[in-house]
């Protein structure tokens, strides 16, 4: 089933992102496009394949449950383009 | 019609690790804003997410005391969302292939045990906190993320559940469960304990569910149990209108007492989960999940059958007793020191409860350690001061922290067992109150009683009641 423009708003807003008529017809197409592409992998039998859930061959990689100090507040604050009482300032989002 | 409730809860547990899920910040509650954090639970660019190894022992204790299966494989996903309680934009959880699944955990309401299912158990992480202020230009929020990162359990109910009464008991019993693993502490003032209900009503009888909202922000057993009572009513009065149930979140407020609607169908999440590439899947092998189960503790359940079996204690005495951990372990300690466990559970039940209740003390923390119950409780038997002396010896006690001989000596509340002094005061007594003592004489045995009393009250309570019942029994 192709992409529709619909659904890319969807995406956009869920993301965030803010997309002119042209970049939305654009996206429409390259997503359908991709996604054409990925029906390649239908034609493959993958019965007796495991889902991947990881690249790597690893697993069970644990830390021990000990604290150790983090950052100091004003360092934790330093990349925050605004701060106020110790805290990130944010826009109002309720 | 009649109609029934169809309820499910989705319960989030803090774990009381002490270092975060992913990064070695501290999980201490409360401290000064952005002071427990670091470019992990920041979400600062190129750092990598390590998962707490306790996190898992943790996870795993608590879905087998709430008998799931352990899957052999796990792993964790994002769940995307922009709101500034997480830095990054996402949520470290699990989603398809959680830690484990299919348990259950039992519960009793009005005398009625029912099996309630557990859908599933799995792990993620806990979200920074929000304060909005108001202000020109709508105003801004400011932003902690100090909780960012705590380790959460979320453990999710099969929609088993008929009524209010059913999901507090629930609830309840997970945070017994919860404080016998010692994984949490559960308080639910703090958030370490949270609750949200996914709630539908449908005709008695019927199978098909009904439209389901789901509640939020019950802060207390209360709330749980008064907002269902209330978005119940709500839901009934809608149908009988001849409406329909609008698929909603809702919001419990406390104060008013109403649930109101947080967002509907339209505006519902679209969380767009996948694979997190920073972690790597968990396997979990028969071993370890045989070396847990040998670690758990005695659950509230089988403690609770223990004590009904092995002393005869009534199941109601049983279900108070064993209702927390740390009661049940002073029970016991008390009980191995004065084994008379129906006795030892009267005085735990009601004067010892009332006293730590009105002091606002946890059973661990009773400034009376059972040792010094179960002297007082043998100082009772042997009869050096009458059950209504002990009681204020108890209340001293607690005021005090003394022990009970010692509290007893120098108040000088030792019972007056010597014949020879009572039998002074009893013939005091009678002489006192003639009138009494014929209609004794001429049947009124109730009398007695009375003649008692005031030999009681001459001796500041202190007189051994068997003694003087037969002092004047005698003098009659």
């Amino acid at each position: 089933m192709p992409i529709t423009t619909a659904e890319v708003e969807h995406v956009a807003l869920l993301a965030r992102l803010k997309l002119s008529p042209g970049e939305k017809a654009a996206y429409t197409e390259q997503l359908n496009a991709i996604l054409e592409y990925m029906d390649k992998l239908n034609a493959l039998d993958t019965r007796d394949v495991e889902p991947t859930a990881h690249v790597l061959p690893l697993h069970n990689v644990f830390r021990d449950d000990v604290a150790r100090p983090g950052l100091p507040r004003d360092r934790a604050l330093a990349g925050a383009p605004e701060a106020s009482e110790g805290q990130f300032k944010v826009p109002r989002v309720v | 019609m009649e109609y029934e409730a169809v309820i499910g809860l989705e319960v989030h547990t803090e774990l009381k690790t002490n270092s975060k899920a992913f990064c070695g910040c501290t999980t201490a509650f409360g401290g000064e804003p952005n002071t427990h954090v670091c470019p992990v639970c920041l979400g600062l660019p190129g750092v990598l997410p390590v998962i707490n190894r306790r996190v898992v022992e943790f996870g795993l204790k608590t879905a087998l005391a709430l008998n799931c299966q352990v899957e052999p494989f796990c792993k964790f996903d994002r769940k995307n969302y922009y709101y500034p309680d997480l830095p990054k934009n996402y949520q470290i959880s699990q989603y398809d292939l959680p830690l484990a699944r299919k348990g259950y955990l039992t519960i009793t309401v009005d005398g009625q045990e029912r099996v309630i299912g557990i859908t599933r158990v799995h792990m993620e992480e806990d979200a920074g906190k929000l304060i909005h202020v108001d202000g020109p230009d709508g105003g801004y929020s400011l932003v902690d993320y100090n909780r960012t990162g705590v380790p959460l359990l979320e453990i999710v109910s099969e929609p088993d559940l008929r009524t209010p009464a059913e999901a507090r008991a629930y609830m309840e019993k997970l945070k017994t469960i919860l404080q016998y693993l010692d994984v949490s502490d559960c308080k639910m003032e703090e958030g370490s304990l949270r609750c949200d209900a996914n709630v539908s009503v449908r005709p008695r009888g019927s199978q098909v569910l009904g439209t389901k909202t789901e509640v939020k922000n019950m802060n207390s057993f209360r709330a749980l149990q008064r907002a269902l009572e209330y978005e119940i009513e709500r839901q009934i009065a809608v149908l009988e209108g001849g409406g329909q149930v609008q698929q909603a979140t809702m919001a419990w407020d406390e104060a008013r007492g109403v649930t109101y609607i947080m967002r509907t169908k339209e505006e519902a999440q679209d969380y767009r989960y996948f694979p997190e590439p920073d972690l790597v899947p968990l396997e979990i092998d028969g071993d370890w999940i045989e070396q847990v189960r040998a670690g758990l503790p005695e659950l509230p359940d089988a403690r609770c059958h223990r004590l009904i079996n092995d002393y005869g204690l009534p199941a109601y005495d049983a279900g108070v007793i064993t209702s927390s951990r740390a009661l049940a372990d002073y029970f016991d300690r008390v009980v191995s020191l004065y084994p008379d466990a129906k006795v030892v559970s009267n005085w735990i039940m009601g004067d010892f409860l009332r006293l730590l209740n009105a002091a606002g003390l946890e059973p661990g923390s009773s400034p009376v350690p059972p040792e010094e119950m179960a002297a007082l409780l043998q100082l009772q038997k042997e009869g050096t001061i009458s059950g209504k002396i002990a009681k204020q010896v108890l209340e001293e006690m607690f005021a005090t922290g003394k022990g009970a001989r010692l509290v007893v000596e120098e108040k000088g509340l030792v019972q007056i067992s010597d014949a020879g002094a009572l039998a002074r005061i009893v013939e005091e007594v009678l002489a006192a109150n003639p009138g009494v003592v014929e209609d004794y004489r001429n049947g009124k045995d109730k009398a007695l009683g009375f003649l008692v009393g005031q030999v009681m009250k001459a001796t500041k309570g202190k007189a051994n009641p068997g003694l003087v019942n037969q002092l004047l029994k005698e003098r009659l």
